[in-house]
């Protein structure tokens, strides 16, 4: 691994009982890249994301997050990371700035008044804190979650689906503010998501899994020139329906 | 800037734990409602009972308060293992685990946090319930002293650890293992003599009851109550016994997250 690497799965395989959810995948991110982790359903991606953050142990390989291993030390690293997912939510009664106050301090922030201020700023969410999470919106509470997530100004962000259920203009302000953290920050970002607009936007490369293996790992530009597609979609499409593998035969 | 790391134990992360859900509590009258409302028909019942019965019978007028004593201890037991186990469950309701998961939270934080959680609740719950003892049957539950401190401390003991065990049940098998949450301790109702002597039960069943650090506690109180003796050497078994319990229960705790973080199920803390 070298001295440049944020993220790097080596030979990663998990087997629940007898269902393999992840198939001895490989990969590695360079500090201040922004990669994109496509997948259908069951591709694995949740587990791999999940594994990454040391929530579940590989039944075989390694993850290293910034050089520490995090099935055995994750505890060492966890505070220069944070993650963002529409599945997980913060406590519905407790105001934004509850909310954002409890995780600073879980994530060792000094002056937490301080930077929920600047970041409640920088995401729109001033006139908000004093409101329950419970009654904001979807586009609100996916802002309140984000700003969760760069609370510690993480050099690791791990996004799951960080624009679902958001209207298109509300999902590009996400995305240009993910874009101004990263550049800000330098931070590392791997991003899971069935938006391709999104990821042809944000990710200067793609991983495609399917039932748990890479299928593909390129940048969006030379996947595009390789299916001779138009899109990253119609690229997606081709990996999960198997056609790019019948290109290939036929090829 | 980063923050610094904090690899050790961290108080600051228990206070923001406690900080959550004193934040949750002062949100919801409910809540805070229901913390006393069933501590407080429990100590009414049991106390009127005790009236009718000790106009009636000799042995419990000389004994008065055993009824009203067993059933406030009690309650420390239940509710001081419900503020623990509903703590918990709090979290599961919300979907935030895998936020804390993933947070630098360490377990054992998140365990003192909850701890510490169970004494905030059954405070709430238990003094005003305490006094309202004194203002209808003329019990008053501190008049035990030093006493009632040795009691207390052996019956959060094994309320904790009941709370560790079943927040690990619950880590390894989603809200599926709820209900022992709200269960399980009444196993411990008819075994540990809340209400009547070890002597009652059949002899198979004594060396059972005498396995469960509350009922050296129960006993205590009845020989403090009617033989007007305290008697240390119950409480330090007790204490022996919880050391133990508490072992145990942190052991299943560590073996269930593991088996969690190896079978996936953090991630899914549903049904």
């Amino acid at each position: 691994m070298s001295s440049g690497t944020a993220i790097a799965v080596d030979q990663l395989v998990k087997v629940y009982k007898n269902v393999t959810a992840v198939d001895g995948i490989s990969f590695a991110l360079e500090r201040g890249s922004i990669t994109g982790l496509l997948g259908g359903n069951g591709a694995g991606k949740t587990t791999t994301i999940a594994t990454i953050m040391g929530l579940v142990i590989p039944t075989s390989g390694s993850v290293t997050v910034l050089g520490t291993d995090m099935a055995r030390y994750r505890h060492r690293i966890l505070h220069r990371m944070n993650f963002e997912s529409p599945y997980v939510e913060m406590p519905m009664r407790l105001t934004i700035r509850q909310n954002l106050t409890v995780f600073g301090m879980l994530y060792g922030v000094e002056n937490i008044a301080e930077r929920i201020g600047v970041i409640a700023e920088e995401l729109d969410l001033t006139e908000l804190l004093d409101r329950p999470t419970g009654k904001l919106s979807a586009g609100q509470k996916t802002r309140a979650s984000l700003a969760k997530s760069l609370i510690n100004r993480p050099e690791v962000l791990l996004l799951d689906e960080p624009t679902a259920s958001l209207d298109p203009d509300t999902a590009d302000w996400v995305r240009g503010r993910l874009e101004r953290y990263c550049a800000e920050r330098g931070a590392t970002v791997l991003l899971a998501s069935h938006n391709m607009t999104e990821v042809e936007r944000l990710c200067e490369r793609v991983i495609i899994m399917k039932k748990g293996k890479i299928e593909d790992d390129d940048t969006p530009r030379h996947l595009l020139a390789r299916y001779g597609r138009r899109t990253l979609e119609e690229v997606f499409l081709d990996v999960v329906r198997g056609r790019g593998e019948a290109r290939e035969a036929a090829q | 800037m980063t923050p610094a790391p904090s690899i050790a134990y961290s108080p600051r992360r228990v206070a923001a734990m406690v900080l959550r859900y004193w934040y949750l509590l002062r949100s919801s009258w409910a809540r805070l409602v229901e913390l006393i409302y069933w501590p407080a028909v429990q100590m009414l019942m049991w106390g009127f009972l005790q009236l009718y019965i000790g106009e009636n019978a000799s042995f419990f007028a000389r004994a008065s308060g055993i009824f009203i004593g067993a059933v406030l201890l009690w309650d420390i037991l239940f509710r001081g293992q419900l503020g623990f186990s509903v703590s918990f469950l709090e979290e599961m309701y919300a979907r935030n685990l895998g936020n804390l998961m993933m947070s630098p939270l360490r377990a054992s934080e998140f365990i003192t946090a909850l701890m510490i959680m169970s004494i905030v609740r059954l405070a709430i719950g238990m003094v005003p319930v305490s006094l309202l003892a004194i203002v209808f049957f003329g019990f008053n539950l501190y008049s035990l002293g030093l006493a009632l401190a040795a009691f207390f401390a052996n019956l959060i003991l094994t309320s904790w650890s009941v709370g560790i065990f079943v927040s690990g049940l619950v880590l390894r098998n989603g809200l599926g293992a709820e209900t022992f949450a709200w269960s399980i301790m009444f196993l411990f109702l008819p075994l540990t003599c809340v209400y009547y002597p070890v002597a009652i039960l059949p002899g198979y069943l004594q060396y059972l009851a005498w396995a469960l650090p509350p009922t050296y506690v129960f006993e205590g109180m009845r020989a403090l109550l009617i033989d007007h003796v305290f008697r240390a050497d119950l409480m330090v078994q007790a204490l022996l016994l919880n050391t133990v319990l508490m072992a145990a229960a942190v052991i299943s705790f560590r073996k269930l997250l593991d088996s969690a973080r190896m079978q996936g199920s953090l991630l899914q803390t549903g049904e």
